[in-house]
């Protein structure tokens, strides 16, 4: 890890004047098993307006990425290094007096779970309200008034009675909602959705993600939507960052990666999804293998015991050398394969299989 | 919630009329003759008969039971002995004394020495419950537990007699424990007391400890705590109005339960210090086969029992919003 080049740090492809900027982000886990590597020398840009979409399976740092940049890891056992710069200011180290200041109120969190994630003992509107009192420091009216200004944004009916309700008279879809309202009721600069509409049914997730895409464009907002749905992704997201093992594997635009992908963990994902317009009866391929243990990690390319094209790289490389993520700007991929034969084996065996 | 309290408390009512026929069954129509017991070393059959017929044990148990319940609401006269107002809970042969006023003469010992505890418990024991909970794995959580667990597997009668010695024989820093009625002499009844209420609470004040730390614990991995971090709330807040709010719906049914087990009672703690409450005149009354007194105690101990358990619900539905009475 020590002697493989960082290109990032040389040169930051989005420029410094980026919204969020992630550089060389890593996270270790202290457990009884041993240093768990959750985030390893990630890097990535959000701008104010846009969205970005990171996918990978359950494991792969996706959410720890986000806890971190919010600073909600337990420094008790866990150890942050890189840097991550919210509007130019660092967030790696903050005290956490400071941090506070920017929760909530710059940037957000809407969880995945919206049942688990609400409180069960306060009313919609006095979790609301909490955020926008504890950042604004407006008075107890004040906050109902913007918790029901909140509450109709996004769609609640009745707002005004359903204010003084706990979330448990809510349902699945208005819950999420109310999340979404509770995180956006400062009208924060950045909002990270983690995988926000996992817990819903499809057509609830349409209007939320709907709901989501209409806020930004009121508000300018930056997002970042975690999620292992490719769908979601080519539906909301501006760009899109892969992961897997802690690392970002291929990044670009959601039509870059969607239409040629470059990874063969991408073309492992997009090949698993089932296709709805395509023949019936066609088995599903699903990346073969189980993600590996962020403990101790495969050398070389940690996806090589899932890659069907290892024999396909001159000199087994993927066993003894990690690849950077490259070119460092644009459409990036860490894969030895050179670009001519990813090309070629997208258009030959991947593109057919999905339809 | 109205309707609740009356559901619940007519509930109650089936409940203790259940127990008194179980205890009274159990007691009077099964195990030795309570004439015989009361009849003295030298016991003809006459005299036998005699005391039979005045204590109504010649008739049928239904009827017995009859008496002693309706004696419940509406009094009842037991001849020579003198009239028993209602609540009447019977006649000790024994004690020579109503049931009753033995029971409102002990009750106000054990009222004394569970409400003492309990303040003493409830603060320290979640006090540092919660401590141990904010410095959880640190040196401070650490020691709390560990101490908690050894006073926890403390026995009263091994705290109780040593507490006697370090506090009372060898340095005379407080009082021998005695009970005085806080009517009487305020501080006569609090120093009296003081010895027993640190016993007693030690024991209760570890398991309090450990169960708010647990459920604070617990409580703080929840997703909404998390949240409400992701809010940007301190620690602080977090810590009171999330955290603890969760954890305080265990820690207040545990403890209408277990307060409702020392009212009717703290059997060993009385023992130990010679006070004369309910515990000790349970004991008292099996170690004499006083058998009616056994079922006076027994009701009075199942009715506190049940009280406190309507008290816990009413209280869960205060604390917990889900939780929806009727």
């Amino acid at each position: 890890m020590t002697t493989q080049a960082k290109p990032e740090e040389t040169a930051a492809p989005g420029g410094s004047s980026s919204f969020l900027s992630v550089r060389d982000l890593s996270v270790r886990f202290r457990t009884e098993d041993g240093v768990v590597r959750a985030v390893d020398n990630l890097s990535f840009e959000v701008e104010r307006g846009t969205t970005l979409g990171i996918v990978g399976e359950s494991g792969s740092g996706k959410s720890v990425t986000n806890l971190a940049i919010l600073g909600l890891h337990n420094p008790a056992n866990s150890e942050i290094t890189g840097s991550i710069k919210l509007a130019g200011q660092e967030l790696v180290g903050a005290p956490n007096k400071e941090l506070e200041k920017l929760r909530g109120h710059t940037m957000s969190m809407i969880f995945q779970d919206p049942l688990t994630a609400l409180s069960p003992f306060h009313t919609i509107g006095a979790q609301i309200g909490e955020t926008y009192r504890k950042h604004t420091g407006a008075s107890k009216k004040e906050a109902r008034d913007r918790s029901i200004e909140m509450l109709t944004k996004v769609g609640i009916p009745q707002p005004t009675t359903r204010v003084d309700d706990f979330p448990h008279q809510f349902s699945g879809g208005m819950r999420q909602r109310a999340m979404i309202a509770m995180s956006l009721v400062c009208d924060p600069a950045l909002v990270i959705a983690d995988e926000p509409t996992t817990a819903l049914d499809v057509t609830v997730q349409a209007q939320i993600l709907d709901l989501l895409k209409e806020l930004q464009q009121e508000m300018g907002t930056a997002i970042i939507l975690i999620t292992h749905d490719l769908g979601v992704v080519a539906k909301t997201a501006k760009d899109i960052m892969v992961m897997y093992a802690g690392r970002a594997v291929e990044r670009g635009t959601v039509r870059e990666v969607l239409k040629a992908p470059q990874h063969p963990y991408t073309w492992g994902l997009l090949s698993s999804m089932p296709n709805l317009t395509g023949p019936v009866g066609v088995p599903l391929r699903p990346v073969r293998g189980t993600p590996p243990s962020l403990i101790n990690l495969p050398t070389g390319c940690p996806f090589n015991p899932r890659c069907d094209h290892l024999e396909q790289v001159i000199g087994g490389k993927c066993t003894t050398e990690r690849p950077p993520l490259a070119p460092e700007a644009g459409h990036a991929t860490a894969c030895h394969l050179s670009s001519g034969q990813k090309q070629e084996i997208f258009i030959d065996q991947i593109q057919p299989r999905l339809g | 919630m109205l309707r609740f309290l009356v559901r619940r408390s007519l509930g109650a009512l089936v409940i203790l009329l259940i127990i008194s026929m179980v205890t009274f069954a159990l007691f009077f129509a099964i195990p030795a003759d309570p004439a015989r017991l009361s009849c003295g070393k030298v016991c003809t059959p006459e005299n036998l008969a005699l005391i039979r017929h005045s204590m109504q044990l010649d008739q049928p148990v239904p009827l017995q039971f009859w008496h002693w319940f309706s004696g419940i609401f509406t009094g009842r006269d037991f001849g020579g002995a003198g009239y028993c107002n209602a609540p009447c809970f019977g006649y000790s042969y024994v004690k020579q004394e109503m049931i009753t006023n033995t029971l409102i003469d002990r009750f106000p010992t054990t009222l004394s020495l569970t409400v003492g505890s309990a303040v003493i418990f409830l603060i320290f024991g979640i006090g540092t419950g919660m401590l141990a909970a904010n410095k959880q794995g640190k040196p401070a959580d650490k020691i709390a537990s560990s101490a908690s667990l050894i006073a926890s597997s403390l026995q009263i009668y091994v705290a109780g007699p040593l507490a006697l010695w370090a506090l009372v024989y060898s340095t005379n820093w407080l009082q021998l424990p005695a009970y005085v009625p806080i009517t009487q002499d305020p501080i006569g009844w609090f120093t009296g007391l003081l010895v027993p209420w640190l016993v007693l609470s030690l024991i209760w004040t570890a398991n309090y400890t450990r169960m708010t730390r647990s459920s604070m614990v617990e409580q703080l991995s929840e997703d909404y705590v998390r949240t409400a971090r992701a809010k940007g709330m301190s620690g602080r807040s977090v810590f009171l109005r999330y955290a603890w709010r969760g954890a305080m719906g265990t820690i207040v049914t545990v403890f209408g339960i277990d307060l409702g087990v020392l009212l009717g009672g703290a059997i060993i703690t009385e023992n130990t210090f010679g006070l004369q409450g309910l515990g000790q005149l349970s004991i008292d009354s099996i170690r004499q086969s006083d058998l009616s007194m056994m079922v006076g105690v027994t009701m009075v101990a199942a009715t506190l029992i049940v009280v406190s358990n309507i008290v816990v619900d009413a209280a869960y539905a205060l604390i917990d919003p889900r939780i929806r009475l009727a």
